[in-house]
């Protein structure tokens, strides 16, 4: 039993950061169609300026908070600079699409050109290896933190989006762009901060998860995939499906990864989701989007 | 032009064109729109209505012409600036937001209302809440919806679901209403009573109505002038009976004899 709750929260800590990385992902697919390729790029853009702050001696508090920043600055940047000139020429979605890979691609080669190939230890306020007993369960002190970051992002997100009148606008703009335009609702404004919200989320899954890897240009490209796959198996265009589809890969990979065998996570994790697709192909939590034509 | 002696129209439309790869949807029409009328532009399918509305509301942006709206030019005006400068519109296949309720819809018709400032609007929120929910609660009155309130629009008739558009775009409080088809699918008893809501909106909410219709019938009924289109050019405008009668609007409608 004791086993059981180690690796299920150790499952569960690595589970909600995927969440994070899969929140901004549906959050863009559904008020955009686009598939952000990048995400995963701003979020490792965003973790090596944090390292470079860092070396300045600046206190991690701030650094963090700047570095979500420089993350939300860089991908609305992307947006008003890219895609909506994109747009303006009638880009087709798969184009755009191509953008955001395109926009990977750069900052990798920029992160590799600045930073270096080689991968960097990234200093961290919370230590992997200090470790909390919590009623006879040892949790390491950087999974509380991580645990704590998805649950407080997920519920930042939740209240922004379901409580406030940028978070109507935001769900108007994402089910029907055109209608939201003639109520006037600045669509283009409010897409510019899903995007710097999408990024921000994808920044702090980031920060936690450089201490758990070590920092090199490409460190983000598998929690990148996990988190895509987590927005699927949870339903592409559900910001809850999106939690719960990260929960439930994070949990299975790490059972999988405890009981079977650290080579088969990953193989077991996306059994899951071949399952779950078969069964339900919009996701455990998706809904197709009907218009009337 | 201006036959009005220097007072300004509401809305004032000149040599307005587009093309698409081509083809002229709309060739040089003018317009002219005064406070509180009800103007029906009719013509076939393809005729450039359903062009100019969205010229109008900035989703099109015109190749050649001036829109003015209380002396304003519109053009270059995102579709959203539009409608904060008093614009609403509908759509003739309906841009509603399914997965909301109805409440939810009209109540979102008033975020241009939203006060911009937060600390503000935390100190008002409650009065400002109140007044929203007033303004709403009237259109619910005015188009009977009320047995629909905290339905998702998915699941309401048809006939619903055009009284919601309409009652969303009223929401905003326009100075002008662009009604695109507010008549077409609807049955026969539904026809009615739409044209009847149409008069009435003008009598309860004093704006202007420019809407775009084919059935003849009922467009000539609520209408005070009547503006014709074919072709992306204004072949008839007069009163309703007089645009009726044209000997053109007669042709493009029925055919060459």
């Amino acid at each position: 039993m004791e086993r059981f709750l180690l690796y299920f929260i150790s499952g569960l800590a690595v589970g909600s950061l995927y969440a994070l990385v899969a929140l901004g992902l549906s959050l863009i697919y559904r008020s955009t169609r686009i598939l952000n390729f990048a995400h995963g790029d701003i979020a490792s853009a965003g973790a090596f300026f944090a390292l470079t702050l860092m070396g300045l001696k600046i206190p991690f508090g701030l650094v963090f908070i700047m570095a979500l920043l420089f993350g939300s600055l860089l991908a609305m940047g992307f947006y008003f600079c890219i895609l909506v000139p994109a747009q303006r020429r009638e880009a087709t979605l798969l184009g755009q699409i191509i953008l955001t890979l395109g926009l990977g691609l750069i900052i990798q080669g920029l992160t590799s050109r600045i930073w270096g190939m080689e991968p960097q230890p990234f200093p961290f306020p919370l230590s992997d290896s200090k470790v909390w007993n919590i009623g006879g369960i040892y949790i390491s002190e950087l999974s509380v933190g991580t645990i704590a970051a998805g649950l407080l992002g997920s519920i930042c997100l939740y209240l922004l989006v379901q409580r406030t009148r940028l978070g109507l606008a935001m769900r108007a703009t994402s089910e029907n762009l055109q209608a939201a335009q003639t109520l006037g609702i600045p669509t283009r404004r409010i897409l510019a901060i899903s995007w710097g919200t999408a990024a921000l989320l994808g920044v702090v899954a980031g920060l936690f998860l450089a201490p758990l890897l070590l920092l090199d240009p490409f460190y983000m490209l598998e929690p990148f995939l996990k988190g895509f796959a987590a927005a699927i198996l949870g339903g592409l265009n559900s910001l809850p499906g999106a939690i719960v589809g990260g929960l439930i890969l994070g949990i299975a990979e790490g059972l999988a990864g405890g009981y079977i065998s650290i080579a088969f996570k990953n193989t077991l994790a996306f059994l899951i989701i071949i399952a779950v697709l078969l069964v339900r192909p919009e996701g455990l939590l998706g809904e197709e989007f009907i218009e009337r034509v | 032009m201006n036959k009005s002696g220097g007072s300004k129209a509401l809305l004032e439309i000149e040599d307005l064109s587009i093309s698409f790869g081509g083809i002229m949807a709309l060739a040089g029409v003018d317009l002219r729109l005064e406070e509180q009328e009800i103007l029906t532009v009719i013509g076939p399918n393809g005729s450039g209505k359903t062009s100019m509305f969205n010229c109008i509301s900035g989703v099109y942006r015109p190749n050649r012409g001036k829109i003015l709206f209380e002396g304003e030019s519109l053009l270059g005006l995102s579709p959203d600036r539009i409608a904060r400068r008093g614009i609403g519109r509908t759509f003739q296949n309906l841009r509603l937001f399914l997965h909301m309720t109805v409440l939810e819809n009209l109540l979102l018709g008033r975020h241009v209302h939203f006060r911009k400032n937060p600390f503000h609007a935390f100190m008002r929120i409650k009065r400002e809440e109140i007044r929203h929910r007033e303004v709403v609660e009237e259109i619910i009155d005015f188009l009977d919806l009320h047995a629909y309130r905290k339905a998702r629009v998915a699941d309401c008739p048809y006939g619903i679901q055009k009284k919601v558009e309409i009652g969303r775009a009223l929401a905003l409080e326009p100075k002008l209403l662009l009604l695109d088809e507010p008549i077409s699918g609807l049955t026969a008893e539904e026809k009615e009573e739409a044209a009847y809501r149409i008069g009435e909106i003008r009598g309860r909410y004093r704006i202007a109505v420019l809407l775009v219709e084919h059935d003849l019938r009922i467009a000539s009924r609520v209408a005070d002038r009547m503006v014709a289109l074919d072709y992306g050019r204004k072949i008839a405008e007069g009163t309703p009976q007089e645009v009726q009668s044209h000997p053109e609007v007669i042709r493009a409608y029925v055919g060459e004899e």
